[in-house]
């Protein structure tokens, strides 16, 4: 069986939060930056060899300096390398980090993962595994709980699609690593920079892509209140914490 | 590190709460792969706990009994994937004379503070245990309760003076079994009574000789004995015990009652009998029971019987389904398959 990756998607720019200056997965949740949580779960699902932290280039120092502090005993399953401008481009990275150091075979598996999602479950990251393993590709998604209302133009709706058929997307996203490689790698230019979704570069191509079942506390952690939900979550964070 | 860990908020209610822990230097984390639910489980999830009890103990993450796999041990004695059994006694003191189990400074998972229904159980390394090579891993979710049946004989081979000729178990329920299970396993040359009052549960404990309680005087007297029973059904088997026991005999309690229970006293003095209270178990008992189990594997297989509803959980309501099970059950274990 190949090797599991996980690769740490650190990359956003963080402008959205309260502190424009400030990546959000930065920012202390428990008394740890929220990036230390999300690697964290990582380290303890033994089928993964190697997680891969991609911050932005600008903050690759300070993200070695955290992985250092709050995880010294698991440094040597981890490396920092700098993320890319876009999401695939991030991905790419760490592909191209796994060939230099260790080598891909055919059957290794790389997870993807929003450092944003620190609420992602054990269940969720095997479930990925597992699916990956099978697929070739999967997705983390939750069945759609507001009806989804289609518009072409942004001004009167086009349809409103059965909500069953549904989800909301995500992350973990998990692939063969070679073989999300080598459909990037046929992308025109231009398509690579629309396709801001790894899974879709799949779909296009008719590469089956399973649905592994997600989690409503699995939340991106987009906007400053977002933050106030993620403490109200953990024990002893109010919301002065 | 953030952990989900699914406490019992209310009767039937179960949360998920993040709680963050801390891997120090002696820690184990360890990730559940079978969790076996315990009546002490359901009468805290059913709420058949007084109110103030409930109001004290919850919210807490139920459930004492189960194994799991090594994610990471900082001590690095064991391997990722071992297999371990948890024990979720953790004294924080040690005592010449009393056992870790009856320390009332001791913590207790599942009795005031959390139990195993977590996504990751960082423990001390000391309160974990390996085990054996490809056991039935349904059997080892509930090592816990044979180590409490352990320990119960451990203190009557102390306790108990020399004749052990003829032995009698009351409670044909799963205490019963296992109490009986092992006394048969560490002596193979006793007479084993057991009394109960279902002669279909009775039918399956082939390794002794069984009696329903209203057939009692059809059996010998005993020298020693253990009450399997608890609830309503103590009084009624205790004071049966005091009338079949010889004099100077050894009486173990093992059954857990809500109510106080009234004992022929001046039977008990007439007789020079010796009742003592037995619960839970400590590292010693978890070591005893897994080498039990290497040195009788007939003793697993004998377990194996007590398996009942195995629950695959991936979500709260499968937690719901596996505790309503269990709340129907009339004997057997009900056993989690945890993929929270």
């Amino acid at each position: 069986m190949g090797k599991v990756y996980a690769a740490i998607l650190a990359g956003g720019s963080g402008t959205r939060m309260g502190n424009p200056d400030k990546p959000k997965q930065f920012w202390l949740m428990a008394d740890r930056p929220v990036l230390v949580h999300t690697v964290e779960k990582f380290c303890m699902v033994d089928a993964i060899s190697q997680i891969i932290v991609l911050p932005p280039e600008n903050w690759l120092n300070q993200t070695v300096d955290i992985i250092q502090n709050y995880l010294p005993q698991f440094a040597d399953r981890i490396a920092v390398v700098a993320g890319g401008a876009e999401r695939n481009d991030t991905i790419m990275n760490a592909i191209a980090h796994i060939e230099a150091t260790a080598g891909l075979e055919d059957d290794d598996i790389i997870v993807t993962h929003d450092a944003v999602r620190p609420f992602v479950s054990f269940r969720i990251i095997e479930d990925n595994i597992a699916a990956a393993r099978e697929y070739g590709a999967c997705d983390t998604v939750i069945p759609a709980t507001d009806t989804i209302v289609h518009s072409a133009d942004g001004k009167v709706i086009t349809d409103i699609p059965v909500r069953s058929e549904y989800y909301q997307g995500q992350t973990p996203q998990s692939f063969n690593a070679l073989r999300l490689k080598a459909l990037f790698q046929e992308l025109a230019e231009s398509d690579r920079a629309v396709l801001t979704d790894a899974c879709k570069i799949l779909v296009l191509k008719g590469e089956p892509v399973a649905l592994v079942q997600g989690d409503v506390a699995n939340m991106k952690l987009t906007y400053t209140n977002d933050m106030r939900i993620a403490r109200a979550m953990i024990e002893g964070e109010g919301e002065d914490a | 590190m953030l952990n989900r860990v699914y406490r019992l908020a209310a009767p039937r209610i179960v949360e998920p709460v993040e709680v963050p822990v801390e891997l120090t230097a002696d820690s184990v984390a360890v990730r559940p792969t079978h969790l076996s639910i315990c009546n002490a489980d359901v009468r805290y999830y059913m709420g058949r706990r007084s109110p103030e009890a409930l109001a004290e103990k919850l919210p807490m993450a139920l459930i004492h009994e189960g194994i799991g796999r090594v994610a990471f041990d900082s001590t690095g004695q064991y391997a990722p994937g071992t297999r371990v059994v948890m024990l979720p006694n953790a004294p924080t003191e040690e005592d010449e004379f009393i056992a870790e189990n009856y320390l009332r400074t001791s913590r207790f998972c599942g009795s005031g503070f959390d139990g195993f229904m977590q996504e990751l159980c960082v423990l001390p390394a000391a309160r974990v245990l390996p085990l054996p090579e490809g056991i039935d891993l349904h059997v080892a979710a509930f090592t816990e309760l044979v180590s409490v049946a352990v320990h119960t004989v451990s203190r009557f081979e102390r306790i108990a003076h020399g004749r052990r000729d003829v032995v009698g178990v009351w409670g044909d329920g799963n205490v019963g079994f296992i109490t009986a299970l092992v006394l048969r396993m560490r002596h193979p040359e006793m007479r084993i009574l057991v009394f109960g009052r279902n002669s279909y549960k009775l039918a399956d404990f082939t390794f002794a000789e069984t009696y329903l309680t209203t057939d009692a005087g059809r059996a010998p007297q005993v020298d020693h004995a253990f009450e399997c029973c608890g609830g309503d059904g103590s009084t009624t088997a205790i004071d049966q015990i005091i009338d079949k026991i010889n004099p100077e005999g050894t009486i173990a309690l093992m059954g857990v009652t809500e109510n106080p229970v009234p004992i022929n006293t001046r039977m008990v003095l007439e007789k020079g009998l010796r009742v003592y209270g037995s619960s839970r178990s400590g590292r010693a008992d978890f070591a005893e029971t897994l080498a039990l189990y290497e040195q009788h594997p007939q003793m697993v297989d004998y377990l194996g019987a007590l398996v009942g509803t195995v629950v695959p959980v991936a979500s709260i309501k499968d937690i719901a389904t596996a505790f309503e099970a269990d709340a129907r059950k009339s004997m057997g274990k009900t056993i989690m398959e945890w993929q929270m």
